[in-house]
């Protein structure tokens, strides 16, 4: 049990390798994979630290230690034309969502992003709906409407450079921003 | 929430008087927008690479135009040969070739440049007389050994790029046709740095990317710029309050007003063909839907309903109809419905993306970003047989705008992983590049007519 929530990390983390394309050398941008620590607080200046390894990961079963903190992972990602949570998100997200619970007065925006690809107000829509995606599970998962917010950025505040499907997969995500 | 913009004025302008062609009296105060707020220095100018030529373009010689009063800051007779060449329907001569370089008419020996194959030939000298320069220029026809434009062309001070594309206009009016849309400007943002630190700005400049100016800058996004039809002003989507919203500017004066700040997406602005409403995508009701904002009264009306993502509305010239992209089938395609709502009809069938439309000026045509075995190209829909051809050969093209006269679509490419702009021929068959000297340049707005 106690474990468990490191171990999970490491499959956030080893599925976000996969994710990066298996480049090993992680020095492309910032070496945390993860985005956050270049431009996951895009806009608000206070999301700086989400290095994966650190996320904090309270397990579905940790309820009762949740919500002290604002968790440290910021940023989780989406595949390809997805709205969808990915598996490995999802306890992220239940952290999110139980410190949100346990603070009445916490407020979040969501900053729903999106690769390059397609036209720009479309993606603008396209990144309202993903980050729409996390706030509908956050309600389901007890949070009040009122702490939560979307904004969307489309494709205009890429966390990665590049055309390519590493830099894609960094930029398909949803930030917390507190 | 720093977001600075700037405004300018014309004094500046022009006038010409006919005489191969009905004489002429005309003012252009617009063209010649002179920089009035500290900060909106040109930085932005754009250059040309042309990356695919016309192998039907008519041969034309551009000589060099002579000059009174020395070295001008402009080379007039270059400026027009740069804009016929960009058209896509002209080969200019190239300079080394001109053996010789009459100023005027009564100087051409025809026969040397019928042994040369050019179809048609410019001449013209410039003089200055007080802070005025004067600039006399004549239209060949080679063939016929015939004088088709003779006109004089006055410009205030010191404003001779103005007076060269008043002349291309002329020049490829009087061959083709078609109106010139040399004299236009085009809008576009800009963005440099990455993340956080990312600067955008939106700004205005010549069709042929020069003489830029500063119209926004800011640290948060800039998007969607777009023309009102009389050219006075510029809508557009700013997150500086880290909320999107639609604001108008004024680009002579710099006012300007914050139309939109609804909950959610307040995006793509599209004005109607009177200038009187703005077609938009707000999802305050839940999904992005279109709307249309009666800009006096500021009231705002909801035209589609359903549970899926609508957006990129653009009018039919007429105002009529509204054009938009639904992925209401499951992905982007384009609709059409009444300008007051109602059913819609879907437009585009060819493949399983095609999103961003904009209808041409005589309303036969609809451009669009088409995704197919080449990616996401600019594509024309003829909207009488349903046919798409792709006409663009570029990189993740985005964002096309349609020149007034129809002849040319603007778009968003990349070059390497820059963001430049493209144009294409409405035909597809020549092509050229505007790159920036640095950051990324994309979302090309063509103003309208503006003489």
């Amino acid at each position: 049990m106690f474990l468990k929530p490191y171990a999970r990390s490491l499959v956030v983390a080893a599925s976000l390798a996969v994710l990066a394309g298996c480049s090993s050398t992680g020095g492309t941008q910032d070496g945390s994979m993860d985005g956050s620590g270049t431009a996951g607080g895009a806009g608000t200046g206070t999301a700086g630290t989400g290095q994966v390894s650190g996320t904090g990961v309270n397990g579905s079963g940790a309820g009762q230690m949740a919500g002290a903190q604002i968790p440290q992972g910021r940023t989780i990602y989406f595949d390809y034309d997805s709205d969808t949570i990915r598996s490995e998100f999802e306890s992220l997200v239940n952290s999110h969502a139980d410190y949100l619970s346990s603070n009445p007065n916490a407020h979040v925006v969501l900053q729903g992003h999106t690769d390059e690809r397609g036209t720009r107000e479309y993606n603008l829509a396209l990144g309202e709906r993903r980050a729409g995606a996390v706030e509908r599970y956050l309600n389901l998962r007890g949070v009040s409407p009122s702490q939560v917010e979307v904004v969307s950025y489309g494709e205009e505040r890429p966390a990665a450079r590049g055309s390519n499907e590493d830099s894609f997969a960094q930029n398909r995500r949803v930030v917390f921003a507190y | 929430m720093r977001a600075l913009f700037a405004s300018w004025e014309g004094p500046g302008g022009l006038s010409t008087r006919g005489a191969g062609k009905s004489a002429r009296r005309m003012i252009v105060g617009a063209l010649a927008l002179v920089a009035m707020a500290a900060g909106s220095v040109a930085q932005a100018d754009l250059t040309i690479d042309i990356t695919r030529g016309n192998e039907r373009a008519t041969p034309i010689a551009v000589v060099p135009f002579a000059s009174e009063a020395g070295n001008l800051p402009e080379d007039v007779a270059q400026i027009v040969a740069d804009d016929l060449e960009r058209s896509g329907y002209f080969e200019p001569l190239p300079r080394s070739s001109m053996f010789e370089q009459p100023s005027s008419s009564e100087e051409v020996r025809y026969g040397d440049w019928k042994a040369l194959e050019t179809r048609y030939m410019v001449v013209g000298k410039v003089s200055q007389s007080g802070g005025q320069a004067e600039i006399q220029y004549e239209l060949l026809d080679v063939n016929g050994e015939s004088r088709q434009i003779g006109e004089t062309v006055t410009a205030n001070g010191s404003d001779l790029r103005s007076a060269a594309h008043y002349i291309s206009d002329q020049i490829f009016e009087e061959i083709t046709g078609i109106r010139g849309a040399f004299s236009t400007r085009i809008a576009y943002v800009t963005s440099q740095g990455l993340g956080d630190n990312t600067q955008y700005g939106l700004y205005v400049a010549d069709a042929d990317g020069q003489r830029s100016q500063q119209v926004l800058t800011s640290d948060e996004p800039i998007m969607s710029p777009a023309w009102s039809p009389d050219g006075q002003k510029l809508a557009y989507v700013s997150f500086e309050t880290e909320r999107p919203s639609i604001y108008v500017q004024n680009l002579g004066t710099g006012q300007r007003v914050k139309l939109t700040d609804f909950e959610g997406l307040n995006s793509a602005p599209a004005w109607s063909p009177d200038g009187r409403r703005l077609a938009m995508a707000l999802s305050r009701d839940g999904q992005p839907e279109i709307y249309v904002m009666d800009i006096a009264s500021r009231n705002v009306q909801r035209l589609t309903n359903t549970n899926s993502i609508e957006t990129e509305p653009a009018w039919t010239p007429d105002g009529q109809s509204i054009i938009f992209t639904s992925d209401r089938s499951g992905g982007p395609q384009i609709y059409r419905m009444s300008a007051s709502g109602g059913s819609a009809e879907r437009l585009t069938y060819t493949g399983n993306y095609n999103a961003r439309g904009r209808i041409s000026p005589d309303g036969e045509s609809l451009f669009l970003i088409h995704r197919g075995n080449n990616g996401y190209q600019v594509a024309k829909q003829d909207l009488g047989t349903g046919r798409l051809v792709e006409i663009s050969d570029a990189q993740q093209a985005e964002s096309p705008s349609v020149a007034p006269n129809g002849t040319m679509v603007i778009f968003a490419t990349q070059q390497g992983s820059t963001g430049v702009l493209g144009a294409v021929t409405a035909d597809g068959r020549a092509q050229f590049r505007l790159p920036a000297a640095q950051g990324d340049v994309r979302e090309p707005s063509w103003s309208p007519f503006l003489n």
